[in-house]
């Protein structure tokens, strides 16, 4: 999980309501002292993970389960299976009829959700406290006893809901098909992240009931997941309902173990071109970053930072602020299991052409290849990163996310010290070398996306200007 | 697999032995949900309240539990206080005291927001314009130092200002982008008329925040950034002394004001159930928006609202979502809601649904907005709220979470007592109580309907369910002429 920026292949089971606009929209809490977040683990003999943290605050409890599938693990004529699978998860189970798994959390005053990515699948719940007992048997019931109530109308019903959730959030957003684009050119066709999480239109119709069966046999086994329970309750109680509930489940003797496949490089620049229903270009500058928790995610984030990482970075203050080249600029930084990708971008003000950002990238990125950053940009970073992460610990469910994340990417749940520390560390070389490595050194993607009829708004290449 | 004696034969009887032991472990022999000893009380934080001689008054909630600090400054006027024919303004306003305040320019005051590690900013709403820090113990003498240069001593740079008015010409442009944002532009125009303050969008249109100027900026301001029209609340680790002794110190000498009074605008009269469509070409969803005005956040009628609207489209299982999403479909969530504000706000009704099934759709909102006005079933009551009451804790889970709660009732003047008496006032809720309200507030044959989508594949579709009468108007609710 990238400090700095939010992982973009992301998606939800819903988008949570806003129902009264309130005069604060959240902001989270953090300080300056040493994170920790003190936790119990164990596993049951089944192989599920268990990760206990208390906090007894605020009478509210979260509980988090992670199961180490994501649409990286999809067949070929299956993309986005992983994501509809998980929405198939609120479907009912053996002794949840249908509609229950809502209605009854909400009877608690509980709310609940999910989330896909290219390596996991995630499960939560929060509420109040005395409703723990409830989202571990819930949880217990659909993770071990899934498959007695599946049919074909639970599968149908949730194809066409992700069928629209892709319509909402990746086509009729503007720009919204750039990752679609993309993936297959920067991964070759048999590489788990060549396709993007939400799949296609074709693959989704094409899901069967037994392609359900066949997933959660493989995936849905204790012994491929783990279950982090954060905030108010009582750690005995907790071990007790969690060994009543999930020991019974059993393990996948074959446990999946995910294939090892080489990182793919560009082998030269690739200039492409989209046109899309907006009013203005983007230009975008993609490249191959690095795994997760490898040893230049920090310098790769903080370069990203300080290059576009708000309004105190470099290409705010040159393309946004001085010379109003650009509408907007961001840049990421997303660490997955098997790969990074590295995006920059920038909307063109109207009546700019795109080369005019491109050659602010290419100079900011000379910069700092050959000068670094300064200690004031290097402190920021520090302390922004700092304060990113805290800010996730305000709250019961941040906390077991965080705890789950550690526990996947990096084998244990304690390594949240470890995180901040590898960040304190970074010098201003480690910034310029990263830059001169990912940036300058590896081919990229040069895409524009522009206005319908307007291809001369596009890009023809990178790095020459 | 199955087993089940009888359709056998004795030899697949036997192959089915280790079947059925195997059948015996995949059983959860837990059948029936837990039953859930009693929820632990929340104890709300205690709130103190203090006035400065100026007027200003203090809201201080201490919560020591983690070493940091929430300040929201709240001045009780935004875009409602504009102008005539300077719509936006209270947006640039606020959006312009990040960028240059003291003796800092815009990259200045975000670098040192960045330096520090702490969150700062500045918005406004239709009724409050808040400035609110977000810092640790450490940091909170430079982080007060900051806010209060922006809230007292912004500079308005010039050059900050036509970048910051450029910049909203831009996004009000990329709003053709967005179905969504076009749909809710029209709502709002439709339902209380572009003379209704609610009418319009704090962003501002083009036309108007072209006029505006530097001054205008200023003047607005002078005129309501004033000790005597803000509030400032302060929660997190320190004591009352402590956060007293800091008001005073940042905003003591901040000079109280006379406060213009504002003539009062009347929204447009309802008229009977109309379709408007705002072409949106190609896509590949509708976004529905339907109602019209509600009520204001001071009505009697608050938590019957709360449980009708949370019945109706308020949380996951409710009746819009459970319908369009969960039974047929048609989208990804179905919602709806009241926005109460000082004066009556919107009831909003809401999807972005598959184009093909637009006609459908908004059969199956009609639906449930006439059915909510029927008698409500005892276990469904039950059910909203209990969602509601013990759901209660999770919006006082951290110093933000509280600042949000108390600054949402400053702007509409409702006592910082009521926080504590939702549980009740939602345990006093009647199922009659919720049909009273239903029929008051949803009106059917009264509604403003938007539906912004692809006109060509959903304008045969909609006028065939002969709900209403279809018309045809741009972002603006404006009326187009007949092609």
């Amino acid at each position: 999980m990238p400090l700095l920026t939010g992982a973009r292949q992301t998606f939800k089971r819903w988008a949570t309501l806003l129902l009264f606009a309130s005069a604060l929209t959240p902001f989270a809490a953090r300080s300056q002292k040493a994170p920790n977040i003190p936790f119990e683990k164990f596993t049951l003999p089944n192989g599920l993970e268990v990760i206990l943290h208390v906090d007894r605050s605020v009478p509210i409890v979260a509980v988090n389960g992670w199961f180490k599938v994501g649409s990286g693990d999809e067949k070929p004529g299956r993309t986005g299976f992983a994501h509809l699978f998980e929405h198939i998860m609120f479907m009912g189970s053996q002794n949840v009829p249908v509609g229950k798994f809502d209605q009854w959390l909400e009877a608690a005053g509980a709310n609940n959700n999910g989330s896909t990515t290219f390596d996991r699948t995630n499960y939560y719940e929060t509420g109040p406290s005395n409703a723990l007992p409830l989202m571990l048997w819930l949880d217990a019931d659909r993770m071990g006893w899934l498959l007695p109530t599946m049919d074909l109308a639970k599968v149908d019903l949730q194809r066409d809901v992700v069928k629209n959730e892709r319509r909402q959030n990746v086509e009729n957003q503007p720009y919204g098909l750039v990752d679609e684009m993309i993936l297959p050119v920067m991964f070759p066709p048999n590489h788990p992240y060549s396709w993007d999480v939400i799949g296609s239109m074709k693959d989704l119709t094409a899901a069967t009931v037994d392609d359900v069966k066949e997933f959660f046999r493989k995936y849905y086994a204790p012994n491929n997941a783990s279950i982090t329970i954060a905030g108010d309750f009582n750690p005995d109680s907790a071990k007790t309902w969690v060994t009543r509930y999930f020991g019974k489940i059993p393990r996948n003797p074959d446990a999946p173990v995910r294939p090892v496949v080489p990182a793919p490089r560009l082998q030269k620049d690739t200039v492409m071109l989209m046109e899309d229903h907006v009013q203005l270009p983007r230009a975008y500058y993609i490249w191959h970053g690095v795994k997760a928790l490898h040893a230049d995610e920090p310098a790769l984030d903080a370069l990203a930072a300080v290059l576009a990482g708000g309004k105190s970075s470099r290409l705010y203050r040159t393309l946004v602020y001085d010379k109003q080249l650009a509408q907007d600029v961001g840049m990421s930084d997303e660490a997955s299991k098997l790969d990074g990708i590295i995006r920059l971008r920038a909307t063109a003000k109207p009546g700019v052409h795109p080369r005019e950002l491109a050659a602010e990238f290419n100079a900011a990125i000379a910069k700092i290849a050959s000068e670094g950053v300064t200690d004031r940009e290097l402190t920021r970073v520090k302390n922004g990163t700092r304060a990113t992460l805290l800010d996730e610990l305000s709250s019961v469910l941040g906390k077991a996310d965080r705890l789950s994340y550690y526990n996947y990417f990096a084998g244990t749940p304690e390594w949240i010290g470890q995180d901040i520390a590898r960040y304190e560390k970074l010098t201003s070389a480690d910034v310029q070398r990263v830059a001169k490595q990912y940036l300058l050194s590896q081919p990229k993607i040069i895409l524009t996306v522009v206005p319908e009829g307007k291809k001369e708004l596009a890009l023809t290449a990178g790095g020459s200007n | 697999m199955r087993c089940t004696g009888g359709m056998f034969s004795a030899v697949f009887m036997a192959a089915c032995t280790p079947m059925l032991a195997l059948q015996a472990q995949t059983t959860n022999p837990f059948t029936a949900p837990p039953k859930l000893a009693t929820a632990r009380t929340l104890v709300l934080p205690t709130i103190v309240e203090r006035t400065l001689p100026n007027g200003l008054r203090l809201v201080i909630v201490e919560q020591h539990e983690l070493p940091m600090i929430d300040v929201a400054l709240v001045v009780r006027n935004g875009s409602e206080a504009e102008p005539k024919g300077k719509n936006g303004l209270a947006t640039l306003t606020a959006g312009l005291l990040t960028e240059g305040a003291g003796s800092r320019d815009a990259l200045a005051i975000a670098e040192q927001i960045g330096y520090l590690a702490i969150r700062l900013d500045a918005l406004s709403g239709f009724e409050q314009s808040t400035v609110r820090v977000h810092s640790s113990s450490a940091t909170l003498d430079s982080a007060m130092a900051l806010m209060t240069d922006l809230a007292l001593r912004p500079t308005f740079p010039e050059q900050s200002f036509a970048q910051q008015k450029s910049a909203r010409l831009t996004a009000l442009l990329q709003e053709a982008d967005r179905g969504p944002a076009m749909a809710d532009r029209a709502f709002a125009a439709l339902v209380f008329g572009e003379n209704h303050p609610y009418g319009r969008s704090p962003g501002g249109t083009r036309e108007d925040i072209e006029t505006i100027t530097r001054e205008d900026v200023r003047t607005f301001w002078k005129t309501w950034y004033r000790p005597n029209n803000a509030t400032l609340i302060m929660v997190g680790d320190l004591s009352v002394a402590e956060a007293v002794k800091r008001a005073t110190a940042a905003f003591g000498a901040w000079q109280r004001a006379e406060l213009p009074v504002l003539a009062k605008s009347t929204p447009v009269a309802a008229g009977s159930t109309t379709i408007y469509v705002v072409d949106k070409a190609k896509a590949p969803q509708s976004s529905f928006r339907l109602g019209g005005i509600g009520v204001a956040r001071n009505t009697k009628d608050y938590f019957p609202l709360m449980v009708m609207n949370t019945t109706l489209g308020g949380s996951f299982t409710s009746r819009l979502n459970t319908n369009l999403r969960e039974t047929k479909a048609y989208t990804y969530g179905a919602s709806s809601g009241f926005t109460m504000r000082r004066e009556p706000g919107a009831f909003t009704s809401r999807a972005e649904v598959v184009a093909a099934k637009t006609d459908s759709s908004l059969i199956e909102f009609m639906k449930e907005l006439n059915s909510i006005r029927e008698p409500l079933p005892a276990a469904e009551l039950a059910k909203v709220k209990k969602y509601l009451q013990l759901g209660y804790a999770e919006r006082f889970e951290s110093t933000n979470d509280i600042a949000g709660e108390i600054a949402a009732l400053i702007p509409v003047g409702i006592p910082l007592s009521a926080l504590g008496g939702f549980n009740a006032g939602i345990g006093a809720v009647t199922a009659s109580d919720v049909q009273r309200v239903a029929k008051q507030y949803v009106d059917p044959n009264k509604m403003v309907i938007v539906v912004a989508g692809d006109r060509a594949s959903i304008e045969a579709a909609l006028k065939a369910t002969k709900i209403a009468p279809v018309q045809f108007v741009d972002s603006r609710g404006r009326r187009l002429p007949v092609p």
